[in-house]
């Protein structure tokens, strides 16, 4: 199949895979998990292979690796943190944390076949350099006094949601962490810079607004082409970087809220990225009940508000911070929605098809 | 999940026993800390245990422990 014809969705109740048929529809075509909520999902375009991290709920969180396209899945081992319990004292009631949710999974460079990250809540990081087989916590960042600092957004415990390995190089990695601020290593996790310079919380009290490490990047996408270019949707507006994170520039533009959670950029041109936007901040639906896409194809100076094909009457489809994509073409987009709607667009956003299933609610779509 | 037999003189013994021959089962009922997950309870002879960070309560040869799963979300 070739690539962008086909869209993973990540759902409160399992995976499921679309694809695109000869005459342009998209399909169910089929399903995993049924019934278990799927986190994140990752095709890996080095090897085909395929994971999927779940999230039970009594039996916490799991992750599958399927090496057939999702015919055949595997358990393979979860990020988890090591243990703190105390030396030498084997009696003390065991502290520290416990992996709550897998958020994010993204490949390794080109060059590092089989390495993968992993951004979770409570906030760690994880790095695999088998293909799952197992995984590390990224120390350096874990143990940032900043981090104490970060805090939950929408759940209890602080987490890592996105993930932008450079292309170029791929010990260059920027992380976004609601709430936590954006931080960039340049060597592959070794050591750790915050870059929030620009951005602001307007939920915070004054003196604390530009506080690097509480700021609540809900996404953080880069642009494949120019990956010094980055895109936040942010607790309380737009933020775009030319510099990979040095410097941020509130993007001011968007219609018809600055509120959202997800954004995506185009893969070869930075100056085009859509956004979804809702009501702030506690309300979260659609404005006026209608689902819209803003785009720019400037940089943010201008937004374009896109509404064909969307519903725009008692529509409350809230789009959660993986539940739009683009793909390779910059063409073709998935949106996904809480309330299980999906609307696919192959004409960069122009106009949208809805699939006819009624899917539940969506955590992520992901183009393969 | 079939029932088995194993030793221990405390709740965390006979689950580390289960553990040993069924090594993917723990990460199902403890997490990474070694605690009872959240949302799993066992009991032993009918009664809930209290100590769900070290599962430090007494079992005797002809305990029965029984590890279910509650019931959340939606």
């Amino acid at each position: 199949m070739t690539a962008g014809e086909r869209i993973r969705v990540a759902t409160r109740k399992g995976l499921f895979a679309l694809e695109r048929g000869s005459g342009g529809s998209w399909t169910v075509a089929r399903t995993a998990f049924l019934g278990d909520p799927v986190t994140a999902v990752l095709d890996d375009p080095r090897d085909g292979t395929l994971y999927a991290g779940l999230n039970l709920g009594h039996f916490g969180v799991k992750l599958r690796r399927s090496s057939d396209g999702g015919t055949t899945w595997d358990e393979i081992p979860t990020p988890a943190y090591p243990p703190e319990r105390a030396v030498g004292d084997l009696d003390a009631t065991p502290a520290g944390p416990s992996v709550f949710q897998i958020w994010a999974l993204e490949p390794g460079g080109r060059a590092e076949p089989g390495a993968l990250w992993a951004g979770t809540i409570p906030g760690g990081l994880f790095r695999s350099v088998d293909r799952g087989a197992s995984w590390s916590l990224v120390e350096s960042l874990w143990h940032r006094p900043e981090r104490q600092q970060w805090f939950g957004g929408g759940y209890d415990d602080p987490g890592i949601h996105s993930i932008a390995v450079d292309p170029r190089d791929a010990s260059n990695v920027a992380v976004g962490v609601s709430c936590g601020g954006v931080w960039v290593t340049t060597d592959c996790g070794g050591t750790w810079d915050v870059r929030t310079r620009g951005m602001f919380a307007a939920y915070m009290p004054p003196e604390r607004r530009e506080d690097p490490s509480i700021q609540d990047p809900h996404r953080l996408v880069q642009c494949p082409a120019a990956p010094d270019v980055l895109w936040v949707q942010h607790h309380n507006g737009v933020f775009r970087s030319v510099d990979r994170g040095t410097s941020w520039n509130e993007v001011t533009a968007v219609q018809p809220s600055c509120f959202g959670f997800a954004v995506a950029v185009h893969p070869a041109d930075p100056e085009t990225a859509w956004l979804v936007p809702a009501v702030k901040d506690e309300c979260r639906v659609p404005v006026d009940g209608r689902v819209v896409v803003a785009r720019t194809g400037d940089g943010g100076r201008t937004f374009e508000v896109l509404r064909r094909g969307l519903p725009q009457e008692q529509a409350y489809d809230l789009v959660y911070r993986h539940g739009l994509d683009v793909d390779g073409s910059g063409k073709r987009l998935a949106l996904g929605s809480t309330t299980g709607g999906l609307w696919i667009s192959e004409d960069g956003g122009e106009s949208w098809t809805g699939l006819p299933a009624r899917l539940p609610p969506i955590y992520q779509v992901r183009f393969a | 999940m079939p029932a088995l037999a194993v030793e221990g003189a405390t709740v965390r013994e006979a689950l580390d026993a289960v553990f040993v021959t069924n090594p993917g089962l723990r990460g199902y009922v403890l997490d990474d800390q070694g605690r009872l997950r959240r949302h799993v309870v066992v009991f032993v002879n009918g009664e809930m245990i209290e100590d769900r960070e070290r599962m430090s309560d007494r079992v005797e040869p002809s305990s029965e422990l029984f590890v279910m799963q509650a019931l959340s979300g939606g």
